[in-house]
Protein backbone atom coordinates (compact mmCIF):
# COMPACT_ATOMS: atom_id res chain seq x y z
CA UNK A 1 0.00 0.00 0.00
CA UNK A 2 2.81 2.39 0.92
CA UNK A 3 4.59 1.56 -2.34
CA UNK A 4 1.35 2.13 -4.26
CA UNK A 5 1.02 5.60 -2.74
CA UNK A 6 4.60 6.39 -3.70
CA UNK A 7 4.32 4.85 -7.16
CA UNK A 8 1.12 6.70 -7.99
CA UNK A 9 2.42 9.95 -6.54
CA UNK A 10 -0.61 10.36 -4.31
CA UNK A 11 -1.69 14.02 -4.37
CA UNK A 12 -1.91 14.33 -0.57
CA UNK A 13 1.47 12.74 -0.16
CA UNK A 14 3.12 14.97 -2.77
CA UNK A 15 1.48 18.03 -1.23
CA UNK A 16 2.82 17.18 2.23
CA UNK A 17 6.32 16.34 0.93
CA UNK A 18 6.62 19.57 -1.08
CA UNK A 19 5.37 21.69 1.82
CA UNK A 20 7.77 19.99 4.18
CA UNK A 21 10.76 20.49 1.89
CA UNK A 22 9.77 24.11 1.18
CA UNK A 23 9.39 25.08 4.84
CA UNK A 24 12.65 23.40 5.85
CA UNK A 25 14.57 24.82 2.88
CA UNK A 26 13.40 28.37 3.65
CA UNK A 27 14.18 27.96 7.36
CA UNK A 28 17.64 26.59 6.55
CA UNK A 29 18.27 29.44 4.12
CA UNK A 30 17.35 32.06 6.74
CA UNK A 31 19.40 30.29 9.41
CA UNK A 32 22.38 30.12 7.06
CA UNK A 33 22.20 33.79 6.06
CA UNK A 34 22.18 34.79 9.74
CA UNK A 35 24.22 31.92 11.12
CA UNK A 36 27.09 31.88 8.64
CA UNK A 37 27.60 35.63 9.11
CA UNK A 38 27.50 35.38 12.89
CA UNK A 39 29.63 32.23 12.94
CA UNK A 40 32.24 33.80 10.65
CA UNK A 41 32.31 36.96 12.79
CA UNK A 42 32.79 34.89 15.95
CA UNK A 43 35.45 32.85 14.15
CA UNK A 44 37.72 35.79 13.33
CA UNK A 45 37.16 37.87 16.50
CA UNK A 46 38.12 37.22 20.10
CA UNK A 47 36.01 39.03 22.64
CA UNK A 48 35.22 39.14 26.35
CA UNK A 49 32.74 36.47 27.39
CA UNK A 50 33.53 34.37 24.33
CA UNK A 51 33.96 31.12 26.31
CA UNK A 52 30.63 31.69 28.03
CA UNK A 53 28.92 32.41 24.72
CA UNK A 54 30.39 29.31 23.07
CA UNK A 55 29.22 27.16 26.00
CA UNK A 56 25.67 28.51 25.60
CA UNK A 57 25.86 27.98 21.85
CA UNK A 58 26.93 24.38 22.28
CA UNK A 59 24.11 23.81 24.77
CA UNK A 60 21.66 25.13 22.21
CA UNK A 61 22.78 22.42 19.77
CA UNK A 62 20.74 19.98 21.84
CA UNK A 63 17.75 22.32 22.06
CA UNK A 64 14.56 20.21 22.24
CA UNK A 65 12.35 21.09 19.30
CA UNK A 66 9.21 21.05 21.44
CA UNK A 67 10.73 23.73 23.67
CA UNK A 68 11.50 25.83 20.59
CA UNK A 69 7.90 25.31 19.49
CA UNK A 70 6.65 26.42 22.88
CA UNK A 71 8.81 29.56 22.94
CA UNK A 72 7.83 30.54 19.40
CA UNK A 73 4.19 29.78 20.26
CA UNK A 74 4.37 32.15 23.25
CA UNK A 75 6.01 34.82 21.09
CA UNK A 76 3.39 34.55 18.36
CA UNK A 77 0.33 34.00 20.51
CA UNK A 78 -2.19 36.84 20.67
CA UNK A 79 -0.83 38.10 24.02
CA UNK A 80 2.82 37.57 22.96
CA UNK A 81 5.22 40.30 21.80
CA UNK A 82 4.88 39.18 18.16
CA UNK A 83 1.16 38.44 18.36
CA UNK A 84 0.35 41.40 16.14
CA UNK A 85 1.90 39.53 13.18
CA UNK A 86 -0.89 36.95 13.23
CA UNK A 87 1.48 34.19 12.18
CA UNK A 88 0.40 31.47 14.62
CA UNK A 89 -0.72 28.24 12.89
CA UNK A 90 0.75 29.38 9.58
CA UNK A 91 3.69 28.33 7.42
CA UNK A 92 5.50 31.52 8.51
CA UNK A 93 5.37 30.37 12.14
CA UNK A 94 6.74 26.98 11.12
CA UNK A 95 9.60 28.60 9.19
CA UNK A 96 10.35 30.83 12.18
CA UNK A 97 10.39 27.87 14.59
CA UNK A 98 12.66 25.79 12.38
CA UNK A 99 14.96 28.78 11.82
CA UNK A 100 15.31 29.22 15.60
CA UNK A 101 15.94 25.49 15.92
CA UNK A 102 18.74 25.22 13.35
CA UNK A 103 20.34 28.65 13.86
CA UNK A 104 22.55 27.45 16.77
CA UNK A 105 23.66 24.49 14.65
CA UNK A 106 24.78 26.78 11.82
CA UNK A 107 26.43 29.33 14.13
CA UNK A 108 28.28 26.76 16.26
CA UNK A 109 29.56 24.64 13.38
CA UNK A 110 30.52 27.58 11.15
CA UNK A 111 32.27 29.35 14.09
CA UNK A 112 34.28 26.22 14.77
CA UNK A 113 35.17 25.82 11.10
CA UNK A 114 36.14 29.49 10.59
CA UNK A 115 38.10 29.60 13.88
CA UNK A 116 40.19 26.66 12.70
CA UNK A 117 40.83 28.37 9.37
CA UNK A 118 41.58 31.67 11.15
CA UNK A 119 44.22 30.00 13.32
CA UNK A 120 45.80 28.49 10.23
CA UNK A 121 45.54 31.41 7.81
CA UNK A 122 44.52 34.46 9.86
CA UNK A 123 47.96 35.95 10.40
CA UNK A 124 48.89 35.60 6.73
CA UNK A 125 45.67 37.30 5.64
CA UNK A 126 46.14 40.01 8.25
CA UNK A 127 49.70 40.42 7.03
CA UNK A 128 48.57 41.32 3.51
CA UNK A 129 46.31 43.99 4.95
CA UNK A 130 42.89 42.34 4.96
CA UNK A 131 40.50 43.69 7.58
CA UNK A 132 38.60 41.34 9.89
CA UNK A 133 35.48 41.56 7.68
CA UNK A 134 37.51 40.72 4.59
CA UNK A 135 39.22 37.88 6.41
CA UNK A 136 35.85 36.48 7.45
CA UNK A 137 34.63 36.57 3.83
CA UNK A 138 37.82 35.00 2.47
CA UNK A 139 37.72 32.25 5.09
CA UNK A 140 34.03 31.52 4.40
CA UNK A 141 34.91 31.13 0.73
CA UNK A 142 37.95 29.03 1.60
CA UNK A 143 35.90 26.69 3.81
CA UNK A 144 32.97 26.60 1.40
CA UNK A 145 32.86 22.83 1.16
CA UNK A 146 32.79 22.32 4.90
CA UNK A 147 30.18 25.06 5.22
CA UNK A 148 28.07 23.38 2.56
CA UNK A 149 28.09 20.32 4.80
CA UNK A 150 26.92 22.57 7.63
CA UNK A 151 24.04 23.83 5.49
CA UNK A 152 23.01 20.27 4.58
CA UNK A 153 23.23 19.25 8.25
CA UNK A 154 20.99 22.19 9.17
CA UNK A 155 18.47 21.20 6.50
CA UNK A 156 18.52 17.60 7.75
CA UNK A 157 17.80 18.78 11.30
CA UNK A 158 14.97 21.05 10.12
CA UNK A 159 13.24 18.56 7.84
CA UNK A 160 13.29 15.76 10.40
CA UNK A 161 11.98 17.62 13.46
CA UNK A 162 8.36 17.28 14.54
CA UNK A 163 7.78 19.03 17.87
CA UNK A 164 8.19 22.67 16.91
CA UNK A 165 6.14 22.61 13.71
CA UNK A 166 3.41 20.62 15.46
CA UNK A 167 3.09 23.23 18.21
CA UNK A 168 3.25 26.40 16.08
CA UNK A 169 1.76 25.01 12.86
CA UNK A 170 -1.10 23.01 14.32
CA UNK A 171 -0.83 20.23 11.70
CA UNK A 172 -3.75 21.63 9.68
CA UNK A 173 -4.53 19.43 6.67
CA UNK A 174 -3.67 21.04 3.36
CA UNK A 175 -2.21 24.06 5.07
CA UNK A 176 0.44 23.39 7.74
CA UNK A 177 0.73 19.60 7.60
CA UNK A 178 4.27 18.44 6.85
CA UNK A 179 5.90 15.02 6.63
CA UNK A 180 6.83 14.57 10.30
CA UNK A 181 3.53 15.82 11.72
CA UNK A 182 1.65 13.79 9.13
CA UNK A 183 3.55 10.61 10.06
CA UNK A 184 2.71 11.16 13.75
CA UNK A 185 -0.95 11.75 12.94
CA UNK A 186 -1.39 8.90 10.43
CA UNK A 187 0.32 6.47 12.85
CA UNK A 188 -2.00 7.48 15.68
CA UNK A 189 -4.98 7.05 13.30
CA UNK A 190 -3.72 3.63 12.23
CA UNK A 191 -3.21 4.65 8.57
CA UNK A 192 0.13 2.90 8.39
CA UNK A 193 0.56 2.88 4.58
CA UNK A 194 0.52 6.68 4.41
CA UNK A 195 2.81 6.91 7.47
CA UNK A 196 5.20 4.40 5.95
CA UNK A 197 5.19 6.13 2.55
CA UNK A 198 5.99 9.49 4.20
CA UNK A 199 8.56 7.81 6.43
CA UNK A 200 10.19 6.34 3.34
CA UNK A 201 10.39 9.75 1.64
CA UNK A 202 11.78 11.34 4.80
CA UNK A 203 14.40 8.62 5.15
CA UNK A 204 15.32 9.05 1.47
CA UNK A 205 15.76 12.80 1.95
CA UNK A 206 17.93 12.35 5.04
CA UNK A 207 20.03 9.61 3.40
CA UNK A 208 20.44 11.70 0.27
CA UNK A 209 21.70 14.63 2.34
CA UNK A 210 24.17 12.41 4.19
CA UNK A 211 25.34 10.94 0.89
CA UNK A 212 25.85 14.46 -0.49
CA UNK A 213 27.93 15.46 2.54
CA UNK A 214 30.05 12.30 2.16
CA UNK A 215 30.54 12.91 -1.57
CA UNK A 216 31.63 16.50 -0.86
CA UNK A 217 34.24 15.35 1.66
CA UNK A 218 35.41 12.57 -0.63
CA UNK A 219 35.73 14.84 -3.69
CA UNK A 220 37.65 17.46 -1.69
CA UNK A 221 40.13 14.85 -0.47
CA UNK A 222 40.45 13.29 -3.90
CA UNK A 223 41.05 16.61 -5.67
CA UNK A 224 43.86 17.50 -3.29
CA UNK A 225 45.33 14.01 -3.59
CA UNK A 226 45.22 14.17 -7.40
CA UNK A 227 46.69 17.67 -7.42
CA UNK A 228 49.58 16.60 -5.19
CA UNK A 229 50.18 13.49 -7.28
CA UNK A 230 50.20 15.63 -10.45
CA UNK A 231 52.60 18.09 -8.85
CA UNK A 232 54.87 15.26 -7.71
CA UNK A 233 54.87 13.59 -11.12
CA UNK A 234 55.74 16.92 -12.78
CA UNK A 235 58.62 17.41 -10.35
CA UNK A 236 59.80 13.83 -10.95
CA UNK A 237 59.62 14.39 -14.71
CA UNK A 238 61.72 17.55 -14.35
CA UNK A 239 64.24 15.63 -12.22
CA UNK A 240 64.35 12.86 -14.82
CA UNK A 241 64.96 15.34 -17.65
CA UNK A 242 67.68 16.95 -15.55
CA UNK A 243 69.35 13.56 -14.80
CA UNK A 244 69.17 12.44 -18.46
CA UNK A 245 70.65 15.76 -19.62
CA UNK A 246 73.48 15.49 -17.08
CA UNK A 247 74.17 11.86 -18.07
CA UNK A 248 74.24 12.76 -21.77
CA UNK A 249 76.61 15.67 -21.14
CA UNK A 250 78.88 13.43 -19.04
CA UNK A 251 78.97 10.82 -21.81
CA UNK A 252 79.85 13.46 -24.40
CA UNK A 253 82.63 14.79 -22.18
CA UNK A 254 83.88 11.25 -21.63
CA UNK A 255 83.83 10.53 -25.36
CA UNK A 256 85.89 13.64 -26.12
CA UNK A 257 88.51 12.81 -23.50
CA UNK B 1 88.83 27.37 10.22
CA UNK B 2 85.08 27.08 9.93
CA UNK B 3 83.48 27.89 6.62
CA UNK B 4 81.68 30.68 8.42
CA UNK B 5 84.94 32.31 9.35
CA UNK B 6 85.94 32.83 5.79
CA UNK B 7 84.47 35.32 3.38
CA UNK B 8 83.71 38.92 4.05
CA UNK B 9 86.23 41.48 5.06
CA UNK B 10 85.64 43.55 8.17
CA UNK B 11 84.02 46.99 7.85
CA UNK B 12 86.17 50.07 8.42
CA UNK B 13 84.89 50.41 11.93
CA UNK B 14 82.61 48.07 13.77
CA UNK B 15 79.68 49.36 15.74
CA UNK B 16 77.36 47.72 18.16
CA UNK B 17 73.77 47.80 16.95
CA UNK B 18 72.29 50.31 19.34
CA UNK B 19 75.12 51.55 21.48
CA UNK B 20 76.49 54.15 19.10
CA UNK B 21 74.90 57.26 17.75
CA UNK B 22 74.30 56.98 13.99
CA UNK B 23 74.19 59.64 11.37
CA UNK B 24 70.71 58.78 10.17
CA UNK B 25 67.36 58.64 11.88
CA UNK B 26 66.01 55.20 12.70
CA UNK B 27 62.88 53.92 10.99
CA UNK B 28 61.92 51.90 14.04
CA UNK B 29 62.58 52.20 17.78
CA UNK B 30 61.84 49.80 20.61
CA UNK B 31 62.09 51.08 24.17
CA UNK B 32 61.56 48.61 27.01
CA UNK B 33 59.19 46.47 24.96
CA UNK B 34 57.82 43.33 26.61
CA UNK B 35 55.27 40.92 25.27
CA UNK B 36 53.25 38.12 26.83
CA UNK B 37 51.69 35.20 24.98
CA UNK B 38 49.17 33.08 26.88
CA UNK B 39 50.59 34.20 30.19
CA UNK B 40 54.18 33.46 29.12
CA UNK B 41 56.57 36.44 28.91
CA UNK B 42 57.95 35.81 25.42
CA UNK B 43 59.86 39.10 25.04
CA UNK B 44 61.47 41.01 27.88
CA UNK B 45 62.50 44.65 27.93
CA UNK B 46 63.76 44.92 24.35
CA UNK B 47 65.61 48.04 23.29
CA UNK B 48 66.96 48.58 19.80
CA UNK B 49 66.59 50.69 16.71
CA UNK B 50 66.33 49.74 13.07
CA UNK B 51 67.92 52.01 10.46
CA UNK B 52 67.20 52.40 6.75
CA UNK B 53 68.93 49.86 4.50
CA UNK B 54 69.70 47.49 7.36
CA UNK B 55 69.40 43.74 6.90
CA UNK B 56 68.84 42.54 10.42
CA UNK B 57 69.04 38.87 11.35
CA UNK B 58 67.50 37.51 14.54
CA UNK B 59 69.26 34.39 15.75
CA UNK B 60 68.74 32.19 18.77
CA UNK B 61 67.56 28.77 19.75
CA UNK B 62 63.96 27.55 19.46
CA UNK B 63 61.63 29.45 21.78
CA UNK B 64 63.99 32.41 22.14
CA UNK B 65 61.31 34.81 20.83
CA UNK B 66 62.42 35.41 17.23
CA UNK B 67 59.03 34.75 15.61
CA UNK B 68 57.20 36.62 18.36
CA UNK B 69 59.46 39.63 17.81
CA UNK B 70 58.83 39.55 14.05
CA UNK B 71 55.06 39.37 14.59
CA UNK B 72 55.27 42.18 17.11
CA UNK B 73 57.19 44.44 14.72
CA UNK B 74 54.78 43.57 11.89
CA UNK B 75 51.81 44.47 14.07
CA UNK B 76 50.28 41.02 14.30
CA UNK B 77 50.54 41.11 18.09
CA UNK B 78 50.65 43.99 20.56
CA UNK B 79 53.30 44.67 23.22
CA UNK B 80 52.11 44.58 26.83
CA UNK B 81 54.55 47.28 27.90
CA UNK B 82 57.16 49.58 26.43
CA UNK B 83 57.14 51.70 23.33
CA UNK B 84 57.34 50.47 19.75
CA UNK B 85 57.53 53.34 17.28
CA UNK B 86 57.67 53.33 13.49
CA UNK B 87 59.06 56.77 12.71
CA UNK B 88 57.66 56.79 9.20
CA UNK B 89 54.79 54.85 7.65
CA UNK B 90 56.48 52.04 5.73
CA UNK B 91 54.71 49.41 3.67
CA UNK B 92 55.39 45.99 5.15
CA UNK B 93 55.07 42.35 4.20
CA UNK B 94 55.90 39.13 6.00
CA UNK B 95 57.04 35.74 4.79
CA UNK B 96 56.05 32.95 7.16
CA UNK B 97 58.01 29.83 7.96
CA UNK B 98 55.22 27.51 6.88
CA UNK B 99 53.19 29.12 4.11
CA UNK B 100 49.52 28.20 4.42
CA UNK B 101 47.58 28.02 1.19
CA UNK B 102 43.94 28.86 0.54
CA UNK B 103 41.67 26.48 -1.36
CA UNK B 104 42.08 28.48 -4.54
CA UNK B 105 44.31 28.91 -7.55
CA UNK B 106 47.88 30.16 -7.50
CA UNK B 107 46.80 33.33 -9.37
CA UNK B 108 44.03 34.11 -6.89
CA UNK B 109 46.50 33.88 -4.04
CA UNK B 110 48.54 36.77 -5.37
CA UNK B 111 45.48 38.61 -6.68
CA UNK B 112 44.09 38.74 -3.15
CA UNK B 113 47.04 40.90 -2.07
CA UNK B 114 46.33 43.34 -4.92
CA UNK B 115 42.64 43.39 -3.95
CA UNK B 116 43.68 44.22 -0.37
CA UNK B 117 45.55 47.20 -1.88
CA UNK B 118 42.36 48.34 -3.58
CA UNK B 119 42.64 46.92 -7.10
CA UNK B 120 39.59 45.44 -8.86
CA UNK B 121 39.52 41.66 -9.22
CA UNK B 122 40.27 41.61 -12.97
CA UNK B 123 43.20 44.01 -12.72
CA UNK B 124 44.45 42.16 -9.64
CA UNK B 125 44.52 38.84 -11.48
CA UNK B 126 46.36 40.42 -14.42
CA UNK B 127 48.94 42.00 -12.11
CA UNK B 128 49.29 38.69 -10.27
CA UNK B 129 50.35 36.94 -13.49
CA UNK B 130 53.28 39.36 -13.91
CA UNK B 131 54.54 38.56 -10.43
CA UNK B 132 54.05 34.84 -10.94
CA UNK B 133 56.28 35.09 -14.00
CA UNK B 134 58.94 36.78 -11.84
CA UNK B 135 58.98 33.90 -9.36
CA UNK B 136 58.80 31.21 -12.05
CA UNK B 137 55.28 30.04 -11.30
CA UNK B 138 53.45 31.27 -14.39
CA UNK B 139 53.09 27.70 -15.64
CA UNK B 140 51.27 26.83 -12.42
CA UNK B 141 49.03 29.92 -12.44
CA UNK B 142 45.77 27.98 -12.71
CA UNK B 143 46.77 25.14 -10.38
CA UNK B 144 45.34 24.70 -6.91
CA UNK B 145 47.87 26.38 -4.61
CA UNK B 146 47.69 23.48 -2.14
CA UNK B 147 49.14 21.14 -4.75
CA UNK B 148 52.42 23.11 -5.00
CA UNK B 149 55.56 21.82 -3.33
CA UNK B 150 56.75 23.62 -0.18
CA UNK B 151 59.44 25.43 -2.18
CA UNK B 152 56.91 26.59 -4.76
CA UNK B 153 54.53 27.65 -2.00
CA UNK B 154 57.28 29.77 -0.48
CA UNK B 155 57.95 31.38 -3.89
CA UNK B 156 54.22 32.02 -4.20
CA UNK B 157 54.31 33.67 -0.77
CA UNK B 158 57.17 35.84 -2.03
CA UNK B 159 55.09 36.88 -5.06
CA UNK B 160 52.25 37.80 -2.71
CA UNK B 161 54.68 39.81 -0.60
CA UNK B 162 56.03 41.62 -3.71
CA UNK B 163 52.42 42.54 -4.59
CA UNK B 164 52.34 44.70 -1.48
CA UNK B 165 55.46 46.62 -2.67
CA UNK B 166 56.97 46.42 0.82
CA UNK B 167 59.55 48.86 2.07
CA UNK B 168 60.29 46.55 5.00
CA UNK B 169 60.14 42.78 4.74
CA UNK B 170 59.84 40.36 7.67
CA UNK B 171 61.22 36.91 6.97
CA UNK B 172 60.44 34.17 9.48
CA UNK B 173 62.84 31.31 8.73
CA UNK B 174 61.80 31.46 5.07
CA UNK B 175 63.96 28.54 3.97
CA UNK B 176 63.69 26.36 7.08
CA UNK B 177 61.89 23.40 5.51
CA UNK B 178 63.18 23.70 1.94
CA UNK B 179 65.54 21.45 0.00
CA UNK B 180 68.90 23.02 -1.04
CA UNK B 181 67.72 23.94 -4.55
CA UNK B 182 64.54 25.62 -3.31
CA UNK B 183 66.52 27.29 -0.54
CA UNK B 184 68.88 28.78 -3.11
CA UNK B 185 65.99 29.99 -5.29
CA UNK B 186 64.25 31.70 -2.38
CA UNK B 187 67.51 33.25 -1.16
CA UNK B 188 68.25 34.57 -4.67
CA UNK B 189 64.80 36.12 -4.90
CA UNK B 190 65.24 37.82 -1.53
CA UNK B 191 68.66 39.05 -2.63
CA UNK B 192 67.24 40.39 -5.90
CA UNK B 193 64.53 42.25 -4.03
CA UNK B 194 67.04 43.52 -1.47
CA UNK B 195 69.29 45.06 -4.07
CA UNK B 196 66.66 46.13 -6.62
CA UNK B 197 66.94 49.76 -7.63
CA UNK B 198 64.39 52.03 -6.10
CA UNK B 199 63.41 55.28 -7.75
CA UNK B 200 63.11 58.46 -5.64
CA UNK B 201 65.04 56.95 -2.75
CA UNK B 202 66.53 59.74 -0.62
CA UNK B 203 70.26 59.39 -0.17
CA UNK B 204 71.38 59.41 3.46
CA UNK B 205 74.74 58.98 5.19
CA UNK B 206 75.20 55.33 6.04
CA UNK B 207 76.79 53.45 8.89
CA UNK B 208 79.16 50.54 8.25
CA UNK B 209 76.31 48.04 8.65
CA UNK B 210 74.26 49.64 5.92
CA UNK B 211 74.54 49.29 2.20
CA UNK B 212 73.43 52.02 -0.17
CA UNK B 213 71.64 49.62 -2.44
CA UNK B 214 69.93 47.37 0.02
CA UNK B 215 66.36 47.43 1.20
CA UNK B 216 65.43 46.92 4.83
CA UNK B 217 64.46 43.51 6.10
CA UNK B 218 64.41 41.52 9.32
CA UNK B 219 65.11 37.83 9.11
CA UNK B 220 64.86 35.11 11.73
CA UNK B 221 67.01 32.09 10.97
CA UNK B 222 68.78 29.10 12.44
CA UNK B 223 71.00 28.95 9.39
CA UNK B 224 74.12 30.89 10.37
CA UNK B 225 75.60 30.54 6.91
CA UNK B 226 72.53 32.21 5.50
CA UNK B 227 72.73 34.95 8.13
CA UNK B 228 76.35 35.57 7.19
CA UNK B 229 75.52 35.64 3.46
CA UNK B 230 72.51 37.94 3.66
CA UNK B 231 72.50 40.05 6.80
CA UNK B 232 74.32 43.23 7.77
CA UNK B 233 73.51 43.12 11.49
CA UNK B 234 72.74 40.35 13.97
CA UNK B 235 70.68 40.34 17.14
CA UNK B 236 71.08 37.27 19.35
CA UNK B 237 67.99 36.46 21.43
CA UNK B 238 67.77 34.07 24.35
CA UNK B 239 64.63 33.53 26.43
CA UNK B 240 63.12 36.71 25.06
CA UNK B 241 66.10 38.94 25.89
CA UNK B 242 68.70 40.50 23.59
CA UNK B 243 72.18 39.25 24.49
CA UNK B 244 74.09 40.62 21.50
CA UNK B 245 73.41 43.28 18.88
CA UNK B 246 76.35 43.48 16.48
CA UNK B 247 77.32 44.02 12.86
CA UNK B 248 77.43 40.68 11.10
CA UNK B 249 81.21 40.66 10.61
CA UNK B 250 81.82 41.38 14.28
CA UNK B 251 79.31 38.76 15.40
CA UNK B 252 81.03 35.99 13.48
CA UNK B 253 84.68 37.07 13.46
CA UNK B 254 85.52 38.60 16.82
CA UNK B 255 85.86 36.83 20.15
CA UNK B 256 82.58 37.21 22.03
CA UNK B 257 83.40 35.13 25.12
CA UNK B 258 84.10 38.19 27.29
CA UNK B 259 81.71 40.72 25.86
CA UNK B 260 78.73 38.53 24.87
CA UNK B 261 79.15 35.16 26.66
CA UNK B 262 75.69 33.80 25.81
CA UNK B 263 76.08 34.60 22.12
CA UNK B 264 79.54 33.02 22.26
CA UNK B 265 78.11 29.83 23.80
CA UNK B 266 75.40 29.74 21.13
CA UNK B 267 77.92 30.09 18.34
CA UNK B 268 80.13 27.41 19.87
CA UNK B 269 77.17 25.07 19.98
CA UNK B 270 76.11 25.89 16.45
CA UNK B 271 79.57 25.60 14.95
CA UNK B 272 80.63 22.32 16.56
Amino acid sequence: MAFTLLAHQDATLVDVVLRSLGVSALASLLACVLGLGLGAWMGVHRFNGEAWMVAVLHSLLALPSVVVGLVVYLLLSRQGPLGFLGWLFSLKAMVLAQTVLVLPVVVALSRQCIRGAQERLGEQLQSIGLTASWRAMVLVWDERQVLLSVILTAFGRAVSEVGAVMVVGGNIEGFTRVMTTSIALETSKGDLPMALALGGVLMAVVLLLNALVSVLHWSQGRRQHLGQAQSQSQSQAQDLVHDVTQATLSKKRGGRS
Amino acid sequence: MSTLDSGRTPPQKSTSGHSQQRAVNPVLSLKGVSCELNGFRALKDLNFELYPHERLALVGSNGSGKTTLLKLLHGLIEPQSGELTWHQPLKQAMLFQRPQMLNTSVTNHVALAFVAKGLGWGAARYAALELLAQVGLLGRAQHDAKTLSIGQQQRLSLARAWALEPEVLFLDEPTASLDPASKQQVEEMIEQWTHAARPNEPTTPLSPVQSINSRTWILSSHNLGQVKRLASRVIYLEQGCIHADLPVWEFFNTPLAQTHPKAHAFLQGELI
